[in-house]
């Protein structure tokens, strides 16, 4: 029975987050600091013919302008954007000039005198009038058509044909991106906002031509980021070199404005379905195009169409997609990438099938559930959603649904409900942890993964806790640092898969430690016993078979005669997980009224019923599922950002007219975890949750307002102009 | 920000004489619009004169109806026992609009002031002839979804923000200003605001040494039917698509007066005033409120992403009519 693990615990955390302990990276005192602001670009295609700062090089405080004619070159091979590095612009909003000032507002007036010349070009900012390319392979390679799906689909003897739009969206986190840089002769140390430090030490070593090394990258604390701070951003590289320039520490913290450009965004995306059917529901084919906006540099895609073919049982399947190049900034990963996208238009189409073929929507779903990969034909290492189906249906009465669109109703308000099926991989990729136990039962882990705001920092603790036998407030984790062994960046949903179950292995070298100190004593309390005998608990090593006999942790390393132990444990993913298709799953469920005269859309119940293996904290995850739902109900209903594409310019950049769902947005939500016992995704049987719990939910809510009103809206967002 | 004078004034004279010797001078009181601005280098004034210090803060009964201090925080009114009795149309008008932090802070004078959120008038790299005369209009042919259907000049598309200054339409308020000569004078809330015209630049009639000390509202019985209604993106911290501010003064079925005004759809809180004469003395019926609404919205003009506003507007001033009639409980 586990002490720990499955128990709700509060933050460790958070008490340091609200007592305003918790340190951001802009919010490091540095003596001598100087401030860094971004000069951008007011044309979205062309070039600087001349930029002249003369005027504010003037003003009292400016201490250096850093622009392309000045600025060190970068030794980066990489595509992705750096600044400062010609006069060629890319994008409206690209940094033009970085000026260095003894205060922030200085170097912000400094900058609003800089006068630029541009030679301009014809830019395109509209992804439906850009020249498109193939999508490059992703992260799992491309994806080859399914059996023949066109041949299947004509033959179908339902067909189901519709286009989908989703908007460009900013990831908007409450902190803004910041970096302070400072050099101590050839080397390097960063105070970043990243979800990876050792991205970030790559990407600078790299753009110095420097020893890794040389490199440090801290990020102790980050205010959300939603993948926005995955890919190194071309600020960290400006203030080093400004650093280096004037040899003081430079602080380089954006506007809310400079988030809109300086950070990637959800790609704007087109998607078209088709759905061939069964008269009885058997899906036969599905073609599944996509056409995601990226820019003129730079070749971003996220799969978003891929995200069906290992969800239902459907022998023909093609997911042709390509990118559109526009003169705008580089997209980047935004919570779910790809799959909330994708899901948005495949599970709003099955939901039009349902509709065609007059079979309830979830009943549609159980119909063509896939048992194995449909893709590879693997197992499953655990698929709990048709419990979830089950479970989550129950409870948020789904028996009691009218199929009928318009048929529910409360006073005034037209209700409708709807459901869409979630799906993200289960992943882990290699982690290293350092594990030192001291002679006081006190305990410090470290790893240089991240915590933007799951709880990582708490989870983490409470598996040291769990394997170590040691009580949480004993443990003191260390993350966010370069200093500290490797551990992948914080994307994917992946970082408790990995990192806990290197402070799983590393728990268990210390143990193994501890025991062989105890096999070496005289008289060994312990004599000939093997690892699987004992267990570290309460604080003490102890056999299984007699709990009373047993040494505290401060006994046995004084009989070593040792201070600490300490280890250090890379895990890796297990071989097991190649025979088999590792993801989780969840069912969604939403209601949501609707006043039609005014357009006004509330969202008054989420249910949420997920299979993501086993539940850690309780607590964090239900805050974590919540956090998706919000995700969800900002990308249905309220977040765009708009392009006046004569200027090529965003206009919805600030957080008054970019709308994220304000609390009075925010009903009820409520999660079940349908646990699953899985022994091959890692020793934890632990997956990710953080992106699943979004997936189906913009869908669900297009669903429910259909339902609601009849009308089928596939131009995200819903808001009251198209609802009237 | 571009570096300013900071004076702070312990007087009423002395913070006139201080705006009035400088044309680039301003008076700073909640600051929740002008240092933003200031941020964005959309508003460059060269001296702030904070007037926090004056005492114009009361919230009072007079013999003629209410007074709000111009300094009085905006909070603060909505949540005044006098207010919330005798204006409940002012209270809720007030806690729709921004969000609490900026209540706490934003007065009631500088409410009637606040700039246009146009998003091109806040971008410096956009034209925009609120901001720099003769550059053009960034919305007119841009995205104007959020601007203007009554009204609009071929200059400006721009709206008015608040939603304090609706009710305050609707109610008849009058705005009482303190100028350089020392002498007090009353603008009627109709003549306060004006529409865009050829100098889109200036958003009222305000002099600029005028300092505003009080709102006064005339004494009604709006109070048992009045309601306001705001429709927007989201349901907190978001500017109205379209806002109506409706109060009837019934008598045995029969609308002996009513007052309906709009927000979201011009330069200036819009006044229903076709749709008010068309009702005085007919039945308080839902037809009689549609007819009023339809015979109002006639003469709106949208814009190519805001013609939503024109059937959103006439529903909008319907069910606000309706839901005032119901003593602002839901049907």
């Amino acid at each position: 029975m586990a002490k720990y693990i499955g128990k709700e615990m509060s933050r460790v955390d958070g008490f340091a987050k609200v007592t305003g302990q918790a340190k951001y990276a802009s919010e490091y005192k540095i003596p001598n600091v100087a401030y860094g602001y971004i000069a951008q670009s007011e044309i979205a295609k062309g070039s600087i013919k001349s930029i002249d700062t003369s005027e504010a090089e003037k003003q009292s405080g400016v201490l250096k302008i850093l622009t392309h004619l000045n600025c060190p070159k970068t030794k980066s091979k990489d595509e992705a954007f750096a600044a400062l590095q010609s006069d060629k612009i890319v994008f409206s909003g690209q940094p033009i000039a970085l000026v260095i000032a003894e205060t922030f507002e200085q170097a912000r007036f400094a900058a609003r005198l800089i006068k630029t010349e541009y030679l301009k070009a014809e830019h395109v900012t509209e992804a439906e009038k850009a020249p498109t390319v193939e999508a490059p392979a992703g992260f799992f390679g491309k994806p080859k058509p399914r059996g023949d799906a066109n041949t299947a689909f004509e033959k179908s003897e339902v067909k189901i044909e519709a286009e989908y739009t989703i908007p460009i969206e900013h990831h908007n986190a409450m902190e803004p991106h910041a970096a302070i840089a400072m050099w101590d002769g050839g080397k390097l140390m960063v105070f970043d906002k990243s979800q990876g430090v050792g991205t970030v030490q790559g990407h600078l070593a790299e753009s110095f031509g420097i020893p890794k090394e040389n490199v440090s990258v801290s990020s102790e604390f980050v205010g959300g980021a939603f993948g926005s701070a995955l890919n190194p951003n071309y600020y960290s590289f400006i203030a080093a070199c400004a650093a280096r320039e004037i040899n003081r520490p430079v602080k380089l913290n954006y506007t809310r404005r400079q988030m809109f450009t300086g950070n990637g965004y959800r790609p704007y995306t087109w998607q078209k379905v088709r759905i061939g059917a069964s008269r009885d529901g058997k899906l036969q084919s599905i073609i599944h195009e996509a056409v995601g906006n990226t820019s003129s540099f730079e070749n971003f895609g996220e799969n978003p169409n891929s995200f069906g073919r290992t969800l239902y049982k459907c022998e023909n399947y093609d997911t042709p997609y390509r990118l559109a190049k526009t003169d705008l900034p580089t997209p980047t990963w935004m919570r779910a990438p790809g799959a909330v996208s994708g899901a948005f238009a495949l599970e709003s189409a099955l939901d039009e099938l349902a509709y065609e073929l007059n079979i309830d929507p979830l009943e549609l779903r159980m119909i063509n559930y896939a048992e194995t990969d449909p893709e590879t034909g693997k197992p499953f290492s655990s698929k709990a959603l048709m419990e979830c189906f089950k479970t989550g249906a129950k409870k948020f009465g789904w028996e009691k649904r009218k199929m009928e669109p318009r048929s529910m109703r409360d006073g005034r308000w037209l209700v409708g409900w709807g459901t869409a099926t979630g799906l993200w991989g289960a992943y882990q990729a290699p982690a290293t942890m350092k594990m030192t136990v001291r002679k006081d039962g006190s305990v410090y882990i470290g790893s240089a993964t991240a915590d933007i705001g799951p709880g990582t920092y708490t989870v983490i603790t409470m598996i040291a806790a769990e394997y170590l036998g040691i009580e949480p407030d004993k443990i003191k984790f260390e993350l966010g640092d370069t200093k500290l062994p490797n551990a992948p960046m914080q994307g994917g949903s992946l970082t408790v898969a990995s990192v806990g179950t290197a402070a799983h292995g590393a728990a268990g070298q210390i143990k193994q430690k501890l025991l062989e100190i105890v096999l070496k004593m005289k008289n060994s309390p312990m004599a000939d016993a093997k690892i699987d005998d004992v267990e570290l608990a309460d604080g003490v090593l102890r056999t299984k078979k007699d709990k009373g006999n047993s040494l505290t942790i401060g006994q046995i390393l004084q009989e070593g005669g040792l201070d600490e132990v300490s280890v250090t444990h890379t895990s890796m993913p297990g071989k097991e997980r190649g025979q088999y298709t590792t993801q989780a799953h969840g069912a969604q469920f939403v209601e949501v009224k609707v006043d039609e005269e005014l357009g006004i859309i509330k969202v008054t119940r989420v249910m949420e019923a997920t299979a993501c293996g086993r539940i850690m904290n309780p607590k964090t995850s239900h805050s974590q599922e919540m956090g998706g739902v919000v995700g969800g109900i900002g990308m249905a209903l309220t977040e765009i950002t708009e392009i006046d594409h004569r200027y090529g310019r965003m206009t919805t950049t600030d957080l008054a007219s970019y709308h994220v769902p304000s609390h009075a947005d925010i009903h009820e939500i409520e999660t079940e975890f349908v646990e699953e016992i899985d022994t091959v995704v890692n020793p934890l049987g632990v997956k990710g949750m953080g992106e699943l719990c979004l997936v189906g939910i913009p869908a669900a809510i297009a669903n429910a307002v259909f339902h609601a009103t009849g009308k089928r809206f596939r131009d995200l967002p819903i808001t009251p102009d198209k609802l009237i | 920000m571009r570096p300013f004078k900071y004076t702070r004034a312990a007087e009423t004279a002395k913070a006139v004489e201080a705006i009035s010797k400088n044309k680039n001078a301003r008076f700073l009181a909640g600051g929740t619009n002008i240092i933003d601005l200031m941020k964005e280098d959309v508003a460059r004034p060269d001296e702030l004169v904070d007037i926090n210090r004056l005492s114009f803060d009361q919230i009072k009964a007079t013999s003629g109806g209410i007074s709000l201090g111009a300094l009085a925080k905006n909070t603060e009114t909505a949540n005044h026992p006098l207010v919330r009795q005798n204006l409940p149309l002012l209270s809720q008008a007030i806690l729709a609009g921004a969000s609490g932090q900026i209540r706490n802070m934003a007065t009631n004078g500088g409410n009637l002031n606040q700039r246009t959120r146009c998003t091109y008038f806040y971008d410096t790299a956009m034209p925009c002839n609120k901001r720099e005369p003769g550059t053009g209009c960034g919305a007119m042919e841009g995205i104007n979804r959020m601007h203007a259907v009554f009204g609009w000049s071929e200059k400006c598309v721009a709206v008015h923000p608040s939603d304090m200054c609706v009710a305050l339409a609707a109610l008849d308020a009058n705005v009482k200003v303190q100028g350089a000569d020392g002498k007090t004078r009353s603008i009627a809330f109709a003549d306060y605001h004006r529409l865009p015209g050829d100098s889109p630049e200036l958003d009222n009639n305000l002099k600029h040494d005028d300092l505003i000390t009080e709102i006064e509202i005339p004494k009604n019985n709006f109070a048992a039917n009045s309601y306001y209604l705001k429709v927007r993106d989201r349901a907190s911290y978001a500017f109205a698509l379209v806002s109506v501010a409706a109060a009837l003064d019934v008598s045995g079925g029969k609308i002996k007066d009513a007052r309906i005004a709009l927000g979201g759809v011009a330069h200036k809180p819009w006044r229903a005033l076709e749709a008010e004469k068309f009702l005085k003395g007919k039945d308080a019926t839902e037809a009689n409120f549609k007819a009023a609404a339809e015979m109002e919205m006639k003469a709106a003009k949208p814009l190519e992403h805001n013609k939503f506003k024109v059937e959103l507007g006439k529903r909008a001033v319907a069910r606000a009519l309706t839901m005032a009639m119901n003593g602002g409980k839901t049907a």
